[in-house]
């Protein structure tokens, strides 16, 4: 183009001579920078690698959240709970758990290669890809495993817990894992995992991430029974009130903002869905919220605080499997259904099951991550994703699978969770003693306050 | 009358007052304070360095009472916070020369409710 400017109004004037050597310094550098622009491939890097890092942020969420909702007395282990899973968690996946994740598959259960990234090439584009590809799926397993301490907060061994984040990342997750996603890495070279095969949809993971660590969770919160004083003597639930709200407020804030890591990182590729995915999982946190809160309002009478804060996260658990399969209609309504089920959930998991768990950790992301899985059956639609569910004319099959899937998971993640709590207890134990419970377990286990200086009431 | 003062492990509040509902005593001021006894506190260790706590979180339990809610009240109080190890308190019974309930102006071993 400016070739052709040059030709027919070269010559005039003095001015266009400057004029025309300018553009003939710049024309090479433009060459040179279109040859230089983002290619596809490394784009998908930058945005893996992004959404890897905003999913990480994830982890101060969790902790704040859980200590928000737990007690003055326990917050700084809670914290080191929080720090441990992912310190730990982290490293464990790399060196056992994402090679049974995403390793060559046997018989569609679990997969048995790429171990500490063996065989990788860093100076490969595939190396580079696959190290990507571990950190985004990394900080995926801290997830699953960060979900476990809320649910048995305040009254569990820490020495138990760094074996309960160990095998949940090296073991319970992955095979799970494998089942939905062993595809994502290797393609058809190294097989796919029977749930994947049969077409269960799970996009970011509300059955492979939050149903495995609230199911766990929920086995965690049985075995190791509930908090002193959570149950009166004729089985009567009583509250255990958060010591600080605002704190819990903040970190659902900041789950929620890396929640546009979660779902819209899940694509690990820069293409046009990502917008709408983000469009989507805002939807569902925002009606989450927005159910919870009038839900709540109707029933007790007050729009409870730190119900519409679960209620958000509810929202969010549940749009991650359809995060890329539904319209923003869809995850309006979807959205609003999780933040309505969390709230039962929680009240029937504490009232009538009597099963302790302090911060909700099973109704948010265990019953909300099925809530969510199925869900999808029902409201996939066409234009988003490659699926259309029941409500848009489309067939059973989906539904059926989604059900099979998340049945499945269930089962093999609250089954290894009881499996795995009940070997500890039996061991070296799961339970901190009733005085160091009673004490709280940042002097007891730590031997240090969280709140040295201030004055912490005892109105227990 | 007599004014029931008690020092006694925060952990142990909710047992002693679950022992004093069963002997009907429901009126009990509750305050945070600092004190220490015999044992003299107790270390922490803070990032590395031993620190020395001398003064403990305990809490003081106010209980009005007429002359024989008192005993009562004392055996409700030794049955929740008796653990049997050091730091579990003390318990002082004080000589009450008046009291007024403010509302209904009632005085003397009526007030005590």
């Amino acid at each position: 183009m400016f070739e052709e400017k040059k030709q027919t109004t070269a010559l005039l004037r003095p001015k266009v001579w400057a004029l025309t050597l300018l553009l003939a310094t710049l024309t090479p550098a433009m060459a040179f920078a279109e040859g230089e622009a983002l290619s596809q491939e490394h784009g998908n890097l930058l945005w893996t690698l992004i959404a890897a890092i905003l999913v990480m942020f994830m982890q101060p969420g969790f902790a704040l959240v859980e200590m928000g909702f737990s007690r003055a007395k326990n917050a700084g282990n809670i914290l080191m709970k929080n720090l441990l899973d992912f310190s730990a968690g982290v490293p464990v996946f790399f060196l056992v758990g994402f090679g049974i994740m995403f390793g060559q598959d046997i018989a569609g259960f679990f997969g048995s290669s790429g171990f500490a990234m063996s065989g990788v090439d860093p100076t490969s584009a595939a190396g580079q890809w696959d190290l990507t590809f571990l950190f985004f799926q990394s900080v995926f397993a801290a997830t699953a495993a960060t979900i476990i301490s809320g649910g048995i907060a305040e009254r569990t061994k820490f020495s138990a817990y760094i074996i309960v984040s160990i095998a949940v990342t090296a073991l319970i997750y992955p095979v799970s894992g494998h089942w939905a996603w062993a595809s994502l890495w290797g393609g058809d070279e190294l097989g796919a995992g029977w749930l994947e095969a049969m077409g269960f949809i799970d996009f970011a993971g509300s059955t492979v991430v939050h149903s495995v660590g609230g199911w766990i969770a929920l086995a965690g919160a049985i075995v190791v029974g509930p908090r002193l004083g959570k149950y009166t003597a004729d089985g009567k639930a009583k509250a255990i009130p958060g010591h600080n709200i605002p704190l819990a407020g903040l970190g659902v804030f900041i789950l929620w903002f890396g929640w546009f890591g979660f779902n819209p990182g899940s694509t690990t590729t820069v293409d046009g869905t990502i917008g709408y995915i983000a469009v989507n999982t805002a939807m569902a946190a925002c009606t989450g919220a927005l159910g919870a809160m009038i839900f709540a309002w109707i029933k007790h009478g007050k729009p409870d605080t730190s119900m519409s804060l679960n209620g958000a996260l509810a929202g969010l658990v549940a749009i991650t499997a359809g995060c890329y399969e539904v319209s923003p209609v869809g995850s309006l309504i979807i959205g609003l259904l999780a933040g309505i089920l969390v709230i039962i959930s929680i009240e029937f998991i504490d009232q009538v099951l009597k099963i302790d768990d302090p911060v909700g950790a099973s109704s948010v992301h265990g019953v909300c991550g099925v809530f969510g899985t199925i869900a999808v059956g029902f409201f996939a639609a066409p234009g988003y994703g490659d699926n259309v569910g029941i409500f848009y004319g489309g067939g059973s099959e989906i539904l059926v699978t989604q059900l099979i899937g998340a049945a499945a998971v269930f089962a093999w993640a609250f089954g290894a969770g009881l499996v795995l709590f009940t070997i500890l207890k039996m061991t070296i134990g799961v339970r901190v003693t009733q005085e160091e419970e009673l004490k709280g377990l940042d002097i007891t286990e730590h031997g240090m306050e969280s709140y040295n200086g201030f004055q912490i009431f005892t109105n227990e | 009358m007599k004014l029931v003062v008690a020092y006694i492990r925060p952990e142990c509040l909710n047992a002693v007052k679950q022992e004093l509902y069963a002997k009907k005593i429901y009126n009990m001021s509750v305050t945070n304070v600092l004190g220490s006894g015999r044992q003299k506190g107790f270390t922490e260790t803070y990032r590395g360095v031993v620190m020395e706590v001398n003064l403990l979180k305990k809490l003081r339990l106010e209980i009005g009472v007429n002359d024989d809610f008192a005993e009562q009240a004392v055996e409700a109080i030794n049955a929740g916070a008796r653990t049997g190890k050091e730091g579990d308190g003390v318990i002082f019974v004080l000589e009450c020369a008046a009291a007024v309930r403010i509302r209904t102006q009632e005085t003397g071993p009526a007030a005590m409710g």
